[in-house]
């Protein structure tokens, strides 16, 4: 009898979706890839700045523990440490394995990768290619795929989308209904397991630096199938967008890891041309307030300043929402060759040549570090088995999830140039696991019903059909703009309870307001109308995670700022105080005068949060609402101690 | 009349593959930094034409909005580009945005551009190698070499070049510059090149580099000014010699 050969069903490609495909190809399985479009125009393109490896190639010091540690102080200590820990240690072999494929990485004078500064780090970890490392990154696991698909394993369903997984009896995901953007036609496929990388959920928030794809929908889609959501609230605003009408662009942290400056003027309302301002009258305000790391604090410290500057202080140029990014005192040649394509971007969409004049840019939400719940499998010493088919598997059997829209290795605030790592990571480190889960299957999916796929096609043919035959009075694009101003309104930076419980009211009205829509369109030949109903009420359902969430967590947490719950660490508190404080207390008595005054009971208040807080936030869908719980966090091996980037 | 508080597009409209084309013209509130997409969004909003007729929304192509992706390319007052760095402070009114005219169209400015990656897969655009399991490092590049690949790497696909060459055609099987200049860009790697005879056999038959008329329009319309003319006469030298290779080795 000829071997059975695995099959898998992979939706989306972008990093995470193509790395898993390339691997589970390796393994000789067949794999189903699925996307809204040409994988190659999925959203990995627009990571700009790099990669994370601590392959310490200019003698720092650097090591992939050193990284873990960045990485889990970076995200408050929310991440479970095993997952991240090997993620690390992975990455030097990621990034030569990306060289091997070819990827344009920037070269040292011996022809050795070069490696840059970025955010929340002391060392020269990043690796790039220009300044389009994720386009590179992708277009070299496209062409593994395409290798793939010219002989014969990998199936591309492209102008597809995903509506949800089929499910059995038993609860186990045994394919998927798709939705054919071109005819229309809806019908399912058949796999042992889906792996959902279907990148974040940007266009809950409208006006993001995502791309149009970035909706959400296919997680939301699970979770509406009984599929756990995690940590929601922890949404990423980057501290450096250029403002837009369509979308907020990303202005890469490179700029800053290449020694661009922050600033603002001292003077409120300052109207003069930023090339007259004199040094003296400037405010360079990262730098003033974290010496150390400067303009290289992390993404959650940087944005909160800016907002701070703007909002509070009103020092934003000429009044305005906006602050100086500033590259002038480096050479041109210098820019152009390791920034090139991103001071591109500023100059072909603001006119002006960021080369020559400091540019102006302002926080816009970026990177969801929550998305839908994922298990993993250690060995109870901190070791990752990397054959247990519990990897990256959702808590719907045989579903599995990997990059952006999982939810593992960020915590509550993730460093610049950790995403694409743990995109590709997430893609190869799952595919054993998922050959095994084909392995350990008892019943193989050509045994299920057909009536379990013929219910789950008629039951979707029947709701996009209503979908398409709304005929209220709203339009669906107006309610999804007004979605997004809801949520850049009320839960962003800076979150208040009071408008969070607004938040939430304003959103259960925008649903009574989706009963009365008009599908626009209802053509049936390439009509994008429907699906964007459909997409528009999973973003509904999300954006009802991500609030509710962020109201029940009082507390202060990387990306998740309310000043009501801040703790107010004293200015002169070192975190190394609070592990020695630890270790005084597990033998015996600490003295009151011990530490500086103020620290102890800081560190108590520390203490007492951490008891109640440091906890992953899980959503699950009931009575169409999220019906929140929390579940531990694995900090087994490094002590959480408090954020300090001086 | 469009003044400076509006914004005058002319759209061309087609609802399915074989159906037949009509213009629609939309009249809309002129914004700040507003450009073709963000147009395009408002008419979603407010699908109702100049002569306020009620009409479906426009059906495009688009996803990153940055000019790093190649799907919202369309030809707008006459030039094939990107809509999203379409700025409309900096065009003419009306505004006339077409579908590519050189690929099976979709709806309205909707086209599929599957060609261009079918042909990436006659010319083995990638890179072969042993298996992802970890065996170190890559081969040592100098930083010239990187960065001329680079230039050819940032290829998006867009599909330009192929619309302004007078050569490449629906109805003929043409690779066209953007499938020539990865064949460069593969047979520059050191590992790539170790298929460069096989890439080189590819674009060596009918569609093949022979048939490239040297018009270099491609090059002028590149949104990435990737060096499309020199990488057609650097490929055009190595298949002449391949050429040769091929009637005395063989």
């Amino acid at each position: 009898m000829r071997k059975r050969k695995p099959q898998y069903i992979v939706i989306g490609g972008g990093l995470a979706g193509l790395a898993a495909t390339m691997k589970l190809c390796e393994d000789k399985a067949k794999v189903t890839l699925v996307s809204y479009q040409p994988v190659k125009r999925s959203h990995s393109v627009c990571a700009q700045g790099g990669i994370n490896a601590a392959i310490d190639t200019k003698g720092e010091g650097d090591s992939p523990e050193s990284h873990f540690y960045d990485t889990v102080k970076g995200g408050d200590f929310l991440a479970h440490q095993p997952l991240v820990r090997d993620m690390c240690y992975q990455a030097p072999a990621i990034i030569h394995l990306m060289d091997r494929l070819g990827v344009a990485f920037n070269r040292t004078p011996e022809g050795h990768l070069e490696f840059r500064r970025f955010g929340g780090t002391l060392y020269s970890r990043t690796a790039f290619a220009g300044s389009t490392t994720g386009q590179q990154l992708l277009y070299a696991l496209d062409e593994q795929v395409r290798r793939y698909e010219s002989e014969g394993q990998v199936k591309k369903l492209e102008w597809h989308e995903y509506l949800s997984a089929v499910l059995d009896s038993e609860g186990i995901c045994r394919g998927a209904v798709l939705h054919d953007l071109r005819s229309g036609e809806i019908f399912t496929v058949k796999g042992d397991a889906v792996v959902l990388a279907t990148g974040g959920p940007a266009q809950v928030y409208g006006k993001t630096t995502g791309s149009t794809v970035c909706n959400g929908a296919a997680t939301t889609s699970a979770y509406l199938q009984g599929a756990k959501y995690a940590n929601g609230e922890f949404i990423q605003v980057h501290p450096t967008a250029i403002p837009g009408q369509d979308k907020l662009r990303l202005m890469s942290e490179s700029a800053r890891g290449e020694g661009g400056r922050i600033w603002v003027s001292r003077k409120q309302n300052d109207n003069r041309d930023p090339l007259n301002i004199p040094e003296e009258e400037r405010y360079y305000f990262l730098e003033e307030n974290h010496p150390r790391f400067g303009n290289l604090v992390p993404r959650d410290v940087a944005s909160r300043e800016i907002h701070d500057i703007v909002y509070n202080q009103k020092l934003g140029i000429g009044g305005q929402p906006m602050v100086y990014l500033d590259l002038t005192h480096h050479s041109e040649g210098f820019l152009e060759h390791r920034l090139g394509g991103i001071l591109d971007i500023y100059t072909k969409f603001t006119g002006d040549d960021p080369k020559k004049v400091p540019m102006k840019i302002f926080p816009a939400v970026h990177y969801s570090m929550g998305g839908i719940w994922t298990d993993y499998e250690d060995d109870g010493n901190g070791l990752i088995d990397h054959k247990s088919p519990r990897n990256q598997m959702t808590s719907i059997p045989g579903l599995y999830a990997a990059g952006e829209c999982d939810y593992q290795f960020h915590g509550a605030n993730r460093l610049g140039a950790n995403s694409l790592l743990s995109c590709i990571y997430t893609g190869l480190m799952m595919g054993p696991g998922l050959i095994q889960y084909s392995r350990n299957l008892t019943s193989h999916v050509e045994e299920v019903s057909s009536t379990v796929f013929d219910q789950a096609r008629d039951q979707w043919r029947g709701r996009m059909q209503a979908f398409k035959q709304m005929n209220g009075r709203e339009n669906p694009y107006i309610l999804h703009q007004e979605l997004g101003e809801i949520m850049l309104a009320n839960v962003l930076i800076v979150r208040e309870n009071s408008r969070l419980a607004k938040a939430l009211t304003q959103i259960d009205d925008l649903e009574i307001r989706f009963k009365d829509l008009q599908c626009p369109d209802t053509t049936h030949w390439s009509n994008p109308a429907p699906s964007m109903i459909q997409q528009l009420h999973c973003q509904i359902q999300l954006a009802k995670i991500i609030t509710k969430g962020a109201l029940i967590r009082n507390e202060f947490r990387g990306a998740h700022y309310k000043p009501e719950f801040d703790l107010n660490q004293p200015e002169d508190f070192d975190p190394h105080e609070y592990v020695e404080y630890n270790e005084k207390r597990q033998y015996g008595e600490i003295r009151e005068d011990e530490f500086p005054p103020g620290h102890t009971s800081y560190m108590k208040r520390y203490e007492e949060c951490n008891e109640k807080w440091l906890k992953t936030t899980i959503a699950e869908y009931q009575n169409n609402q999220p019906e929140i719980s929390f579940e531990e966090v694995n900090t087994s091996l490094v002590q959480p101690r408090p954020r300090k980037y001086d | 009349m469009p003044d400076d508080k509006t914004i005058h597009l002319k759209i061309k409209r087609q609802d399915q593959p074989d159906g037949k084309s009509y213009w629609e013209e939309f009249e809309l509130p002129r914004k700040p930094r507003a450009n073709v997409i963000s147009c395009l969004m408002d008419i979603q909003m407010h699908p109702i034409t100049r002569e306020g007729k009620e009409v479906t929304p426009v059906v495009w192509e688009c996803n990153c909005l940055e000019e790093v992706c190649g799907a919202c390319t369309m030809v707008i007052n006459g030039k094939v580009r990107q809509a999203c760095t379409a700025l409309v402070d900096a065009l003419p009114q009306p505004i006339v945005l077409e579908p590519m005219s050189k690929f099976p169209l979709v709806r309205d400015l909707h086209v599929d551009r599957s060609r261009m990656f079918e042909n990436l897969k006659k010319v083995k655009a990638w890179i072969h190698i042993d298996g992802t399991y970890d065996i170190g490092e890559g081969p040592v590049i100098p930083e010239k070499q990187r960065a001329k690949a680079y230039l050819l790497s940032e290829c998006m696909t867009c599909g330009c070049c192929l619309e302004a060459c007078p050569q490449f055609a629906k109805d003929n099987d043409f690779m066209g510059a953007s499938t020539f200049s990865q064949v460069r860009l593969f047979n520059m790697h050191p590992t790539g090149a170790m298929e460069q005879e096989e890439r080189l056999d590819a674009i060596m038959g009918e569609g093949g580099i022979a048939d490239c008329g040297n018009a270099q329009v491609c090059v002028e319309v590149c949104p990435k000014k990737i060096p499309l003319t020199e990488s057609i006469a650097e490929i055009g030298r190595e298949t002449t010699l391949q050429l040769l290779k091929n009637l005395f080795l063989k």
